[in-house]
């Protein structure tokens, strides 16, 4: 390769690189960040945009540049190169991808455990653990979770209590319902800081609950509970989707999430609670 | 299974003209031509519902139509749209039509049981439609039938369409053992497996993957039915039974479908770049293995949609990897296809544009496939807009606009006339304009928190959402010059000659269009159906 | 480099359309005689994965969802044994009946197929029994619902194939279509009843002993 032709492909490339990085990181596609999740989520976003920038570019440019460069000129009825292929080419253009994708997927890998999802929901000890000084989870730790997202692992919110809510998801509606302050709502409201533990179960066909600002869903399904934890970081009403077709009024199944400061939400919890709790 | 009986050849049994095309004809080019037209025709329905969709999504309220006649519109333009027109179409039609040709045969191994594959997909498809007017209702619960809700929606519709689905999955499987037959056993003597030109192989692939799946949605669709008949529990959990198995057994057949949908299409553009760029396949060998390992990969990576619905962690991990690894054959295509415009002489045709309009498309789709494929990501995106435009930038910008492409390129075969170019061009553009217009916006919707199959939204994705409508409905009007550009150049367009883009692959050394019998006389052995650059026998020296 | 080569199987070069056709699809086909048998492995291949989309629910459904109380996946065992060997018996004698076809002995080609349509034909009697006596019926729990699924499913294989072998067994007859060297239908059917076999001692082990 002529010392022209390398650096000109090295300008590119680097060109490329650039690009990509600076549309994943200045191109923002994502709702606000509430949950303690989110922003490892973008950080994920911001590398897969960047990535599927570079590649998406380099492969239309070089396409553009070859149907401009290579067109067949007026009268010219000749044919092009008998070139049949190129190992070392085919060998570079087999591994850059497989490079890439195994990067991809180890990274997304180490976001999944870190957002929770790898945590083992039906190991009886961390039942017990989470379940400690909630007497209503003791009654339902038999009944087996069949899926979902646990307690998260390391940037998950400080070994504070955990507060559980069970869900119930049903034609077209979801309902809150607090174990400890028995408090039954059909809003969510949540306190910032505090790892939150949805135990959900679907009454008739399956749903999805999923709330876009915390990046985060979990199917609902009928006769296999699942769980759902996250850590709300930011005070705001948030809307809750359900996100799996249940039937004509699908799109009408939403509610919101109220994500209050702690004081706030220990005054909706007095406000609210049949019997009154002392946090 | 069936001897080709010889007076069915018979002139005077066999109807002639144009009304052969309305019989059971078991002329392998007649029925391809059957399965394009027909399948054309669904298309239009299935845009005709997609344009309900679009109507009635640009606005936030559900105000076009009720709320479950919406559901049974998306439910029927996802089926129509998958069973009745890319499926059949990309295999279907230009399988019929050219892998007899490639593998140098003069019809397909069996052609009664291919006339049988064939006419099952008209009754199928009528009664899929028709069910919205005959059961009262149509099936509502999208084109994946999840239970419960498909065991809770008005029954009769969803029977219906299962029968329907059963009935297309048949005609599939019938089409499938066909040209593995004919493509492992008709090969003309002389021609090697590793000589034959790349669709043959894609059509290998694709009926693997057929054989191999749709007789597990068949299955899964009989369980089903079941429990909405007999009563029976396998899908519903109120009497015991399970409703994820319901989604992996779906997704076992229906995920290897989206590469049935588009391996046909890498084939047939393997087959046009070469013509239109004036030079060879750039790396045949590994194209070949690229597709058997899309085969394989695609047998094992199912759960890719089910990352939502409580599978346990090493699951979502294990198919998070395999499926991110369908990125490695599938690039090497690309790249090769890159390296074959590299140093061509391209003919910027509409053929050629609606290919190289495809590889733009389908790469961008493919890489929010990747993205998806990772399991954090798609927690959030998952069942999302964001969704629908993946697979549209696939379905739609890959296979699609594939089989416009292939009809630009194969039209003179089958009629001995070229389309007019002007109106091509115009499609083209349309199209294109049209189809990023529609789908692109559909990517931030989804991440910002517009779930799929809504028929109502939150207002502050309205203006996307019109500019998605505005995209469609450009599409709508895009066919029109497609229509006109046919119908006028059947009746008078110019002649074609019998080879027009003087390409090598066997089609094209016989009369365009070709005799019934294929060949007067002896079918030629192509051994080397890219050699561009290397006329009259004698090959250039190859510079690497 | 495009040569072009003389087909060999194409005859004469220059038949009219029609009948040039007919003569070449024809001439394949004599030439290629297995295909059909390609074909119909095929379709069993097909088949097959029907069976193991079934089998994969049956074995999850086992695995992850309990019985209500006091349903069991315990199943009588005598019958079903008895029916498996007669159905392994019947694998054998249509084996022989296919060696005696091709070695020009029709007759007794007709008699091992009749014992082994009649073995095909004690099998769904037995199984018909076991349905009687099962202490479960079609809706009854889930275990209930996948095994009759399953057998049913795998019992109109049965029946399809005892039909098959009464017609092929008809065809033996002299001036039927079957004979020492054009024995298509015999060896389909012979294929498609191993295969039916095969099948049901996977569901056997799955089901029964499992
Ligand atoms: C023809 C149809 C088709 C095709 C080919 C594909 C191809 C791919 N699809 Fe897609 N998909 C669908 C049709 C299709 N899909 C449909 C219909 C749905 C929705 C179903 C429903 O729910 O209704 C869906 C949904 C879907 C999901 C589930 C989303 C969800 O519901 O949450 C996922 C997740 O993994 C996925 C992934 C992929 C991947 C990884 C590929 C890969 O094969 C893509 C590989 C290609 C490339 C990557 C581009 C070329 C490669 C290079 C240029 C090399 C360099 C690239 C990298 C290193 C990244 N698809
Ligand atoms: C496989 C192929 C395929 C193709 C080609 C298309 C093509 C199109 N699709 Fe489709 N789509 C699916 C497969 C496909 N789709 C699937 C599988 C789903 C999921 C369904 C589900 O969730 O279950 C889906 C869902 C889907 C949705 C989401 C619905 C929802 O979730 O609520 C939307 C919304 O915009 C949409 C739009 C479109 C549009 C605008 C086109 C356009 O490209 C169409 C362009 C064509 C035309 C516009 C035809 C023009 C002709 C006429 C208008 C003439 C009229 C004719 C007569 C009156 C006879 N599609
Ligand atoms: Cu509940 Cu959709
Ligand atoms: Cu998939």
């Amino acid at each position: 390769m002529p010392i022209r032709t390398a650096l000109a492909v090295l300008a590119a490339t680097t060109a490329l690189v650039l690009t990509g990085l600076w549309v994943g990181n200045n191109v923002n596609m994502l709702p606000l960040d509430a949950s303690s999740n989110a922003p490892t989520y973008d950080a994920l976003f911001k590398v897969l945009f960047s990535i599927g920038t570079m590649l998406f570019l380099g492969i239309v440019i070089l396409l553009v540049y070859s149907m401009f460069r290579f067109r067949r000129r007026a009268g010219d009825f000749s044919d092009g190169l008998a070139i049949e292929g190129n190992l070392p080419l085919e060998i570079v253009w087999t591994a850059i991808p497989a490079v890439v994708v195994l990067f991809v997927g180890i990274y997304s890998y180490d976001i999944y455990e870190r957002m929770g999802g790898m945590v083992a929901l039906n190991d009886h000890s961390a039942m017990d653990h989470m379940a400690m000084d909630h007497s209503v989870q003791q009654a339902q730790a038999p009944g087996r979770v069949w899926g979902g997202i646990g307690a998260a692992g390391m940037d998950a919110a400080p070994s504070g209590p955990v507060l559980p809510v069970e869900v119930t998801a049903m034609q077209f509606a979801f309902i809150f319902h607090y174990p400890d302050a028995q408090i039954t709502s059909g809003e969510l409201h949540v306190p910032t800081g505090q790892q939150v533990e949805l135990h959900m179960e679907a009454r008739d066909v399956i749903h999805a609950f999923w709330v876009p600002q915390f990046r985060l869903k979990q199917d609902v399904i009928p006769g296999q509970p699942t769980v759902l934890s996250f850590t709300a970081t930011k005070a705001g009403t948030y809307p809750i989707v359900c996100a799996e077709l249940c039937g004509p009024y699908h799109g009408g199944m939403r509610s919101n999430v109220v994500v209050h400061e702690p004081e706030a939400y220990d005054a909706w919890l007095q406000q609210n609670s049949p019997i009154r709790t002392t946090t | 299974m069936t001897l080709a009986n010889p007076s069915d050849f018979n002139g005077s049994l066999q109807p002639q003209g144009w009304l052969r095309y309305f019989s059971f004809s078991l002329d392998h080019k007649v029925i391809g031509l059957q399965y394009l037209v027909c399948g054309f025709l669904f298309y239009l329905v299935g845009g005709a519902l997609a344009g309900a969709i679009r109507t009635e999504l640009a606005t936030p309220l559900s105000d076009f139509m009720p709320r479950d006649t919406y559901n049974e519109v998306l439910t029927l333009h996802g089926t129509v749209m998958i069973f009745l027109w890319i499926v059949p179409v990309v295999n279907g039609a230009f399988g019929n039509y050219l892998i007899p040709f490639y593998v140098g045969a003069r019809d397909m191994a069996f052609p009664r049981l291919n006339a049988v594959a064939f006419w099952l997909i008209p009754p199928a498809g009528i009664l899929l439609i028709s069910s919205y007017f005959i059961a009262g209702a149509a099936a509502q619960s999208g084109w994946t039938a999840y239970p419960p809700l498909s065991l809770t929606t008005p029954a009769a519709g969803q029977v219906v369409w299962i029968l329907s689905v059963l009935l297309l999955g048949g005609s599939s499987i019938f089409g499938g053992i066909n040209f593995i037959a004919t493509i492992l056993k008709l090969r003309r003597p002389g021609l090697k497996l590793m000589q034959l030109p790349m669709y043959c192989w894609a059509m290998l692939g694709t009926s693997i993957l057929v054989v191999l799946s749709t007789p597990v949605l068949a299955g899964t669709l009989i369980l089903l039915s079941f429990d909405i008949i007999a009563h029976t529990g396998f899908f519903n959990p109120s009497l015991g039974g399970n409703v994820v198995v319901y989604q992996h057994l779906f997704w076992f057949y229906s995920h290897p479908a989206v590469y049935i949908m588009v391996l046909p299409a890498f084939g047939l553009v393997s087959e046009i770049l070469p013509v239109h760029a004036r030079k060879p396949l750039f790396g045949y060998t590994t194209m070949v293995y690229s597709i058997m390992a899309i085969v394989f990969l695609g047998l094992i990576v199912w759960a890719h949609h089910m990352f939502t619905s409580g599978t346990p962690p090493w699951m979502r991990l294990f198919f998070t990897i395999a499926t991110s690894f369908i990125a490695v054959p599938t690039g090497i295509k690309f790249f090769n296809w890159l390296a074959t415009l590299w140093g061509g002489k391209i003919a910027l045709n509409s053929a050629m544009l609606f290919s190289c309009a495809f590889i733009v498309n389908f790469v961008f789709g493919g890489i929010t496939g990747v993205a998806l494929a990772q399991v954090p990501f798609d927690i959030h995106v998952h069942d999302t807009y964001f969704v629908v435009g993946h697979f549209h930038y696939i379905v739609y910008g890959g296979t699609v606009f594939v089989i416009f492409s292939s009809l630009y390129h194969w039209y003179p075969k089958f009629t001995g006339r070229l389309l007019n170019e002007d109106l091509g061009r115009l499609h083209f553009l349309l199209t294109f304009i049209g189809f990023n217009l529609c789908f692109a916006p559909q990517h931030w919707l989804g991440l910002n928190g517009m779930p799929r199959r809504v028929a109502e939204y939150d207002p502050t994705f309205t203006t996307l959402n019109q500019v998605s409508s505005v995209g469609a409905l450009l599409m709508a009007i895009s066919t029109i010059p497609l229509l006109i550009n046919v119908v006028v150049t059947a009746l008078n367009g110019k002649p074609a000659g019998d080879n027009p883009w003087n390409a090598l692959t066997p089609e094209w050394l016989t009369s365009s269009p070709p005799p019934v019998e294929n060949w007067i006389g002896e079918a030629p052995l192509v051994t080397e159906p890219y050699g561009y650059g290397q006329h009259h026998g004698q090959p250039q020296e190859v510079k690497a | 480099m495009t040569s072009t080569a003389p087909l060999q199987d194409s005859g004469s070069p220059n038949l009219s359309p029609d009948a040039s056709h007919a003569a070449a699809a024809g001439q394949d086909h004599a030439e290629h005689g297995d295909f059909r048998l390609f074909g119909l492995a095929t379709f069993l291949v097909a088949d097959g994965m029907t069976f193991a989309g079934f089998f994969a629910a049956y074995l999850t459904f086992r695995a992850v969802n309990p019985l209500q109380e006091g349903s069991t996946y315990e199943l009588e065992l005598l019958l079903p044994t008895i029916n498996t060997v007669v159905l392994i018996i019947s694998s054998f004698t249509f084996h022989r009946a296919g060696k005696e076809c091709r070695g020009g002995n029709l007759g007794a080609s007709r008699l091992w197929l009749a014992i082994t349509g009649a073995l095909g034909a004690i099998f769904l009697a037995g199984q018909m029994v076991e349905y009687f006596s099962l202490p479960f019926s079609l809706t009854d729990n889930l275990f209930a619902s996948t095994f009759y699924a399953l057998t049913g499913f795998h019992g109109l294989h049965v029946t399809l194939g005892v039909i098959c072998i009464a017609i092929v067994a008809l065809q033996t007859r002299r001036g039927g279509r079957i004979s020492a060297s054009d024995h298509f239908g015999l060896e389909a059917a012979e294929l498609y009843w191993h295969f039916v076999d095969g099948i049901w001692v996977v569901l056997y082990g799955i089901l029964y002993l499992l």
